[in-house]
């Protein structure tokens, strides 16, 4: 159950609207069902009273969305900013990728979003109504005689039970109370993968990967990837194939992604949240989160802007390529 | 599986001599490796011409129907496929399937009317194949106008066929026009579309357009000014293709696929379908 | 009509694989299911419908279609396909089983697509009514009835037992077989299933969802909507929609290059990809909303002004569960369709 209501989040929308802070409002639209929202543009107080929405199920991320919705408005736009979105927030706006001052971000607080798969899996499939009452789910079913109450925790988002931080690193104003960078677990999975031999963990991703379907939803989500056009469009790179040729190909495209992203990956989630398949693809870039702090300290992508990531700061401290090959050696 | 005939898999096509005709197009001549046509086909079809390892793409071919020993398609360079065939010599294998699409209605409609042709640039290259299907058959048709503009002199298609061959036909009047003033140009200087207005043409004929997308449109309109009406103007529409037979779903504009139900279509139809093309 | 027991499914199975391959949904281990070959072992998923849609056996992902030999100027074209036993896919649903007629249409008219034939020709469908549909399913919008599964064989579920009814000769010849696995039996299970499916049809939250603002011939009226700009505006321009639509059917064909000779393979293609039109000289569709608009009008408009008004569309809801953003065709029929909620 999100401390902050629905209400009070189109208030303020409704706010600075009227009194011309902003010109269009990025925020939640309601869908055919209560957990199917869609990010929207509202351009005025009767768009918002009558289709914004805001609950358990408003995952999106919408950083991204401002390299492209900016471009495109006479004034400013207001964002809702969950505490991890002003990661990639702040990432976004180290990469230049959208001029702040088109911008107006207000923080929100988050409990946590709930994933609707967690959800049917323990309320059945056929949901007609989902409410909320304190921290639980109130789920009616066509099937079901009463309504299914589900515990908020037990159907979390993965990213959201590893939640790294309840602080917001960027805003203009903030609703609700601040919260604390939080000591999570996030990387206990992929210490359990490392712990694995090289064959158990190659059969892992094996096994994960062959799911694959190639959407590019991971990539297409990602506010890490922006770039105006991508070597996996282009006609003329030779990787660029809708579907992968082979098994090998299948897994460059996610080992690529994964570099690329690598030190400018907030741990955002949203690979893993849209992938259709449900593949763990937020684990590679946790990998590559883990090393980096393991190698050249902590860091945290997106934390304050203009961040230098440690792959593109060169320090005399820096780690020798022979003791990360070594390491690697070990590790096999 | 040897036996099964599939559309997709393609023949294997022989180029016998290149020509090149402008410093960005050049004609191929193709046949299969036993010395024939690779298959017959009507003026304004097309086929599939690919190089396997680099792609297949779609073009007009330019030789007419009449051509019975060989084909020929004029290609200019702007993509992988055609960069790649610019750099081929004589005795090269590609592959050609096809014929594909609508062609133009030469037997019916056309037949004992005044054909206007107005062409720009590589457009020529489909309309070469009707012209000079219709030069064959000069006597089923009536009084033949050929408007051709390009960049240059450098830049006309066929200039040698239309000097020597067409523009010495009976019956046949060709317009040609140039962008802009050249030494050794004593022709018409000026964009296509100005040309035609300038010359003024009967509006009782049939007309056919082909060239970049920005000539047909105010050639269109200066057609209808002088009265043309649209249905007795045809046009050809180019988009991305793969199969060339309607299932591939690419290549459509509204409900109809170029590549089937086109590449010709006639300009008040072309007006029903949503302008994306 | 003839049942079986659900307590000797797997003997049932075993019978049906002695013949044939033989696919149906299985677990995987995120939980989802999908089509899997039966081995001994295998279990059969409960869930309602698989990830990935059941075209995949007729017009898969990825397949080669030809090979080329390439020397000095020399090219040899080499026909890569192979000669196909028959299989058997077990568990279609109603939607599922619509969605062949629909991609037939397209890979069946002239000229015939070979290798799409080929794969239709060896397979066997056993359908299964949909027992407990989900809130997203809204099948019934295009005239499919969960509760009459069609395919070679039709299937219902009870708490205890399968039913079979063969409904072509091929269904006829592979219920021929499991004569000793199965007993003659009436309809009256059957039809207390189907009124039980009746039953929870009219309580579907999309149940009332109508097609009458689409069909042939809208295209002048719809294509220009004012809708599609808000409609688009979120839109990823990912392929997770048309990769799992049942009957998106869009191809590009590619060559591979494996170092020892070239490979022309067909995948699926989505119109949603920015460079699906991209051609050398130019692009038709420049935008997301150009590239969304013609996947809706495509279903909604196209397909069914060329072909006889049927829709490119079953309701099978798997673009409702799937897509990153939420956004679908039926937010798409309601918006452009005047019924905005």
């Amino acid at each position: 159950m999100q401390k902050i209501t629905r209400e009070q989040l189109i208030q303020k929308a409704s706010e600075l609207l009227e009194n011309g802070t902003v010109s269009a409002v990025l925020g939640w639209g309601i869908g055919e069902f209560d957990y199917d929202v869609t990010p929207t543009v509202f351009s005025t107080v009767e768009e918002l009273k009558n289709g914004f929405v805001f609950n358990d199920f408003c995952g999106a991320n919408f950083s991204k969305y401002l390299v492209k919705k900016t471009d495109k408005i006479e004034g400013k736009i207001l964002v809702f900013l969950k505490p991890c979105d002003t990661y990639s927030f702040n990432q976004l706006l180290t990469e230049h990728r959208f001029d702040r001052e088109k911008v107006y971000a207000v923080g929100i607080p988050c409990e946590g979003m709930a994933d609707i798969a967690k959800v049917k899996a323990i309320s059945g499939d056929g949901i007609a109504a989902i409410g909320s009452d304190g921290d639980k789910l109130v789920v009616t079913t066509l099937y079901a005689d009463e309504p299914v109450v589900i515990a908020a925790k037990d159907v979390l988002a993965e990213r959201c039970i590893n939640c790294k931080s309840k602080k917001h690193v960027a805003y203009d104003e903030l609703m609700g109370e601040e919260g604390e960078v939080i000591e999570s677990n996030r990387f206990d999975e992929v210490a359990r993968l490392e712990a694995m031999t090289a064959d158990e963990r190659f059969a892992f991703w094996q096994n994960e990967l062959s799911r694959c379907i190639r959407c590019n939803a991971c990539r297409d989500a990602c506010p890490a990837c922006t770039c105006e056009k991508c070597v996996f469009d282009n006609p003329n790179s030779g990787v660029e194939n809708k579907s992968p040729a082979n098994e090998f190909e299948e897994k460059l495209f996610h080992i690529i992604r994964a570099y690329h992203v690598a030190g400018r990956c907030t741990d955002c989630g949203e690979c893993s949240r849209v992938c259709p398949q449900n593949i763990p693809l937020h684990l590679l870039n946790r990998k590559f989160i883990k090393d980096m702090n393991d190698f050249y300290g902590e860091y945290q992508a997106g934390a304050e802007v203009g961040g230098r990531a440690p792959l593109v700061d060169y320090t005399t401290e820096d780690l020798e390529p022979g003791e990360v090959f070594d390491r690697g050696d070990n590790n096999a | 599986m040897n036996n099964i005939n599939d559309t997709l898999i393609p023949k294997i096509g022989v180029i016998t001599d290149v020509r090149i005709d402008t410093p960005d197009i050049k004609t191929f001549r193709v046949v299969t490796p036993d010395g024939k046509k690779a298959f017959d086909h009507k003026p304004g079809q097309c086929a599939m011409l690919s190089v396997p390892g680099v792609g297949e793409a779609m073009f007009s071919i330019t030789s007419s129907p009449t051509n019975e020993e060989f084909m020929e398609f004029s290609i200019k360079k702007c993509g992988c496929v055609t960069d790649w065939l610019h750099q081929a010599e004589p005795g090269q294998q590609i592959t050609i399937r096809g014929p594909y699409g609508k062609p133009f209605p030469v037997d019916d409609v056309f037949a004992g009317k005044d054909l206007l042709f107005i062409a720009g640039g590589v457009g020529l290259a489909p309309l070469r194949s009707v012209i000079n299907y219709c030069r064959h058959y000069r006597d089923r048709y009536g009084k033949i106008d050929i408007v051709y503009g390009s960049r240059s002199k450098d830049d006309l298609l066929d200039y040698k066929e239309i000097i020597e061959e067409w523009a010495t036909d009976d019956g046949v009047n060709v317009h040609l026009t140039i962008d802009n003033p050249q030494e050794g140009w004593d022709g018409h200087v000026g964009f296509v579309p100005t040309f035609v207005k300038e010359l003024g043409f009967d509006t009782n004929k049939v007309a056919v357009l082909c060239g970049p997308p920005i000539m047909i449109k105010f050639t269109l309109d200066g057609l209808c000014e002088i009265g043309f009406d649209k249905t007795n103007v045809y046009t050809t529409l180019e988009l991305r293709m793969k199969c060339g037979v309607g299932k591939c779903g690419r290549c459509n504009v509204g409900a109809k696929y170029v590549c089937k139900d086109g590449p010709v279509f006639r300009c008040d139809e072309l007006e029903e379908l949503p302008s994306e093309y | 009509m003839r049942k079986c027991s659900l307590d000797k499914i797997n003997l049932l199975f075993k019978e049906i694989a002695k013949n044939a391959e033989l696919y149906l949904p299985q677990d995987q281990t995120d939980g989802s299911a999908t089509y899997k070959k039966w081995e001994e072992g295998s279990v059969w998923s409960n869930v309602l419908n698989t990830v990935r849609s059941p075209k995949d056996f007729f017009f898969p992902q990825t397949e080669d279609l030809m090979a080329f030999k390439t020397e000095g100027k020399n090219i040899e074209v080499i026909d890569t396909r192979k000669a196909l036993d028959d299989f058997v896919i077990f568990g279609v649903r109603a939607c599922d089983v619509k969605s062949f007629d629909i991609l037939d249409r397209v890979f069946l008219s002239e000229p015939v697509d070979s290798f799409y034939a080929l794969r239709r020709s060896h397979g066997v469908i056993i359908s299964l009514a949909c027992g407990k549909p989900s809130e997203t399913c809204f099948c019934k919008t295009f005239g499919i009835n969960p509760a009459e599964p069609t395919g070679d064989i039709s299937a219902w579920k009870n708490d205890t037992d399968i039913f079979f009814e063969a409904n072509t000769q091929k269904g006829k010849d592979l219920l021929e077989k499991l004569i000793d696995l199965t007993e003659e039996c009436d309809d009256t299970a059957v039809v207390e299933q189907k009124a039980k499916i009746d039953a929870i049809m009219n309580k579907l939250p999309l149940k009332d969802l109508k097609t009458d603002a689409f069909g042939g011939g809208k295209t002048a009226e719809l294509f220009n909507a004012p809708e599609w700009d808000e409609l688009s505006g979120a839109c990823l321009g990912c392929g997770t929609c048309t990769f799992v639509c049942p009957t998106c059917q869009c191809y590009d064909i590619k060559d591979f290059n494996t170092g020892n000779g070239v490979i022309r393979f067909r995948c699926w293609d989505s119109c949603m990809y920015s460079d699906f039109t991209k051609m050398a000289h130019g692009n038709n569709r420049l935008t997301q909303k150009e590239r969304f608009r013609q996947r809706f009008m495509h279903k909604l408009v196209y397909y069914p002004e060329n072909n006889d008004g049927l829709f490119s569309c079953v309701g099978c809801g798997r673009c409702l569960v799937k897509c990153p953003i939420s956004m679908n065709i039926v937010k798409v029929m309601k918006k452009i369709g005047g019924k905005k909620r």
